[in-house]
């Protein structure tokens, strides 16, 4: 299928209707926050790089719910994102979880910056002083006249 | 007819591309002046016959002409002009179109007011733009060819996707185009310097204001796709880490390192041979860029698969370009000789830093947005990377850069004291930990990042305003020497100024917009009120709603701030022909202090509306720090100094203080 650009294949996944609805809502307010905090850290399945809490196709309502039962049932944030993470893969997490296959992700920045931040000031510890030397008389009076 | 004109205008451009590439570069190496002049006479002919092309596409798409394939699949005859227009570069094929249309623009821009150029440089630099163009030419001919007709022509096209359908998004691609092409030229300038094998302030000053042009088409081409995303996508989200934003704002970080360079470049000839390597950089990224979100490879490795043809010369595009400059950079770049020494604190230690933070940012972006490709291509395994990602790797590394922008101004060239710099900048220093500790006091509760960020852009914003008042001497001198000192600063100092101040500006929208945005997401019934942020929003009631190419339905809702009435908003709900693919338009009424935003959802049972209502506090600072941002780019553009062409090596060599 080549009928829409890519660009536009992306952007027709970012459904422009209602994602939350009123009714998915919690009634405890540090509750609801609670899931909102969550939703927007789990992907929404059949999305581009949407959040749940973004999006509005019925899967991501599913896990909106889900969550907001798990947070009902009295279980804290690292169960529940445990229990999405068994159901559904680590594909769910926008935010990757430290392990093997993902310690170049979180580390090539810093380490990048430390080692070029060290490079740096290791070559640039020693300045080399810049000779001094005072003006000679034919200096100065050249000196002199541009100055005039 | 007029379609095969431009066909054959989009061959003969290739075949001219061709010329464009070997005879200069063969002339500049030969010493042959006379055909050095005939590729400077070959750019402007691309131009001519790439322009005729592009006209001919838009002729198609204006008239409706379905028989010609891309102009049935992307255009509808219902559609509202403007959208006609705009269509032509919302696909694949006609996209590319404008990219070397762009690309031809700067070349002949080159090869016209280029005249103080050595000829040589001119001549290198325009095979260059020749050797782009030959690749996007034969990409586009063999590949992505705009101009196939179909018969039978069908009667009706297919439309273009509804939420394109859009004033800031149509003119968003020209713009940011223009900023990823307008680094062709850097590259360019590097790739010649490297095979001239000289660098020198005159050189930076050539490069300067293409990359500085580049830079403003990319801000404005960023901010308007954000300010787009703002009010069109309906959640009130104004950048969301998508690989298609990250695509741009890779280029629009390493440009800005590039023009901070160029200046240590000029000033002081030293980091050289870093600033061709970023210059290399900028460009390379402004063609994954293009090509990446152009190819469909973010959504999915296996959109390579779905077109193989195209995907493979993406590829070898992408590798002969950036692997072919890299190496000549590895090959060359040793036999240039480094330049002026300074101490680490300093006006180019300032620039030092500020690149190497630029750069890693630019690297968490980069690695952020094709880690998760990486791995499902050698594992198998998926990831996602989003938003917290980036907001954990980008956040903490740019924010020690912006800590530092406005102490930057105030160190000297090539030794400078920073405890100078802090007590020159006191003033400013304590009145954004003033700022810091209100914000702290008004909101004790709140998260921690609110008081810092807060003072954070006052330290900019003053900052900006302090290297002002010392350039001109503010209450030192009489207030008349100031006007003049005002009067006689470089432009480019005040678009500097300018510049950092907007950065601030921008930064007091987006801590505003992250942390006090207040979300009231309920069900109303016609005559239903709910309060929103002080203010009492009531939803009027529904009207039904016909356009040019959608029917839906229109929501109004009256915001009321006590007894007053602050503005009737409308939220609508429409459904495009012939898609029929649902969109929302939000009802907006923004003001400086922040914006009401309602979005009218789907029906309840009980005949109401579900509505998400939202106060984003001071959001549009976010672009009126980067329209002042964008004026800061303009204005230095606009310096004598720069503008293109003025420099002659002769001069500029003048200029260079003598150590």
């Amino acid at each position: 299928m080549r009928k829409l650009a890519a660009i536009a294949v992306l952007l027709l996944s970012f459904g422009p209707a209602l994602a939350l609805s009123p009714d998915e809502l919690l009634k405890d307010p540090a509750q609801e926050h609670r899931a909102r905090a969550i939703s927007a850290e789990l992907r929404c399945l059949v999305c581009q790089n949407q959040s749940i809490d973004d999006s509005d196709a019925p899967l991501a309502r599913d896990l909106r719910t889900l969550v907001r039962e798990q947070i009902v049932a009295g279980k804290s944030d690292a169960e529940i994102m445990d229990f999405v993470v068994a159901r559904y893969g680590d594909y769910v997490l926008l935010k990757p979880r430290l392990n093997a296959g993902t310690m170049l992700l979180w580390a090539t920045p810093f380490l990048v910056l430390l080692i070029a931040g060290t490079a740096l000031f290791l070559r640039r510890r020693k300045p080399a002083p810049e000779p001094e030397r005072p003006l000679s008389d034919k200096e100065r009076e050249v000196l002199q006249k541009a100055l005039e | 007819m007029i379609a095969e004109i431009g066909h054959f205008a989009l061959i003969l451009a290739t075949g001219v591309a061709l010329y464009q590439f070997l005879v200069p570069l063969y002339a500049a190496q030969r010493g042959d002046r006379a055909l050095m002049r005939t590729g400077l006479t070959a750019s402007v002919l691309q131009l001519a016959l790439i322009a005729t092309a592009f006209a001919a596409l838009t002729h198609a798409y204006l008239v409706s002409d379905f028989s010609v394939q891309n102009v049935f699949e992307n255009s509808h005859s219902a559609k509202p002009l403007l959208y006609k227009i705009s269509g032509v570069w919302g696909n694949h094929e006609g996209s590319m179109v404008l990219w070397v249309l762009i690309l031809a623009l700067y070349g002949a821009a080159v090869a016209i007011f280029g005249e103080n150029l050595p000829l040589e440089l001119r001549s290198r630099v325009v095979a260059i733009q020749g050797s782009i163009g030959l690749a996007f030419l034969l990409f586009i001919v063999l590949t992505s060819n705009p101009f196939m007709r179909i018969e039978p022509p069908p009667i009706e096209g297919n439309g273009l996707n509804p939420i394109l359908q859009d004033p800031a998004l149509a003119f968003h691609p020209p713009f940011l185009y223009a900023g990823y092409v307008g680094l062709s030229i850097a590259f360019a300038f590097a790739v010649a310097a490297l095979i001239d094998g000289r660098v020198d302030a005159a050189w930076a000053r050539w490069v300067r204001p293409w990359t500085l042009a580049a830079w403003v088409f990319l801000t404005i081409g960023i901010a308007m796709g954000s300010w787009w995303a703002y009010y069109e996508l309906g959640w009130g989200g104004w950048w969301f880490w998508d690989p298609v934003e990250n695509a741009s704002f890779m280029p629009w970080l390493v440009a800005t390192a590039l023009i901070h360079s160029a200046i240590v470049v000029e000033k002081r000839n030293a980091l050289k041979i870093w600033t061709v390597l970023l210059s290399i950089l900028a460009f390379s990224l402004s063609l994954m860029g293009t090509f990446l979100v152009r190819s469909g490879v973010l959504t999915s490795v296996h959109a390579f698969a779905v077109d193989p043809e195209r995907g493979l010369f993406i590829l070898i595009i992408l590798c002969i370009f950036i692997g072919g400059s890299l190496a000549l950079f590895a090959w060359r770049a040793p036999m240039m000789k480094a330049g002026g020494l300074f101490a680490p604190v300093s006006r180019e230690g300032s620039l030092v830093m500020n690149n190497l933070l630029l750069c890693v940012a630019c690297l968490a972006v980069f690695v952020g947005t094709l880690y998760p490709l990486a791995l499902e291509t050698l594992s198998g395994e998926k990831i996602s990377v989003g938003p917290p990602y980036f907001n954990l790797t980008f956040g903490p590394i740019i924010l020690p850069l912006l800590l530092l922008v406005p102490i930057g101004p105030f160190l000297a060239w090539k030794r400078g004291d920073a405890a100078t710099a802090l007590r020159r900048l006191w003033i400013s220093l304590a009145v954004a930990v003033a700022v810091g500790l209100v914000v702290l006091a008004l909101n004790i509760r709140g998260p921690w990042l609110a008081p810092f960020g807060m003072a954070l852009a006052a330290w900019l914003v003053l900052g900006a305003l302090t290297d002002l008042a010392s350039r001109i001497a503010l209450f030192k001198a009489p207030l008349a020497t100031s006007w003049h000192r005002i009067i006689g600063l470089p432009r480019s100092a005040i678009g500097g100024i300018l510049a950092h101040g907007g950065l601030g500006v921008m930064i007091a929208g987006i801590i505003a917009i992250s942390l006090w945005k207040i979300e009231v997401i309920v069900a109303l019934k016609p005559g239903e009120a709910a309060d929103v942020g002080g203010y009492s929003i009531t939803f009027i009631g529904e009207t039904p709603l016909t356009g040019p190419n959608f029917t839906g339905r229109a929501g109004r809702f009256l915001v009321k701030e006590g007894d007053r009435e602050v503005a009737t908003l409308v939220s609508e709900k429409r459904e495009f022909q012939p898609s029929g693919m649902p969109t929302t338009e939000v009802g907006l009424h923004q003001t400086l202090a922040g914006d009401i935003y309602v979005v009218m959802g789907d029906a309840t049972n009980d005949g109401g509306r579900a509505i998400r209502m939202y106060f984003n506090p001071l959001v549009n600072f976010i672009w009126l720090g980067t329209f002042i941002m964008f004026l800061g780019g303009l204005l230095s553009l606009s310096d004598r100094r720069y503008r293109v062409g003025a420099p002659k090596r002769h001069v500029a060599a003048q200029a260079v203080p003598a150590e």
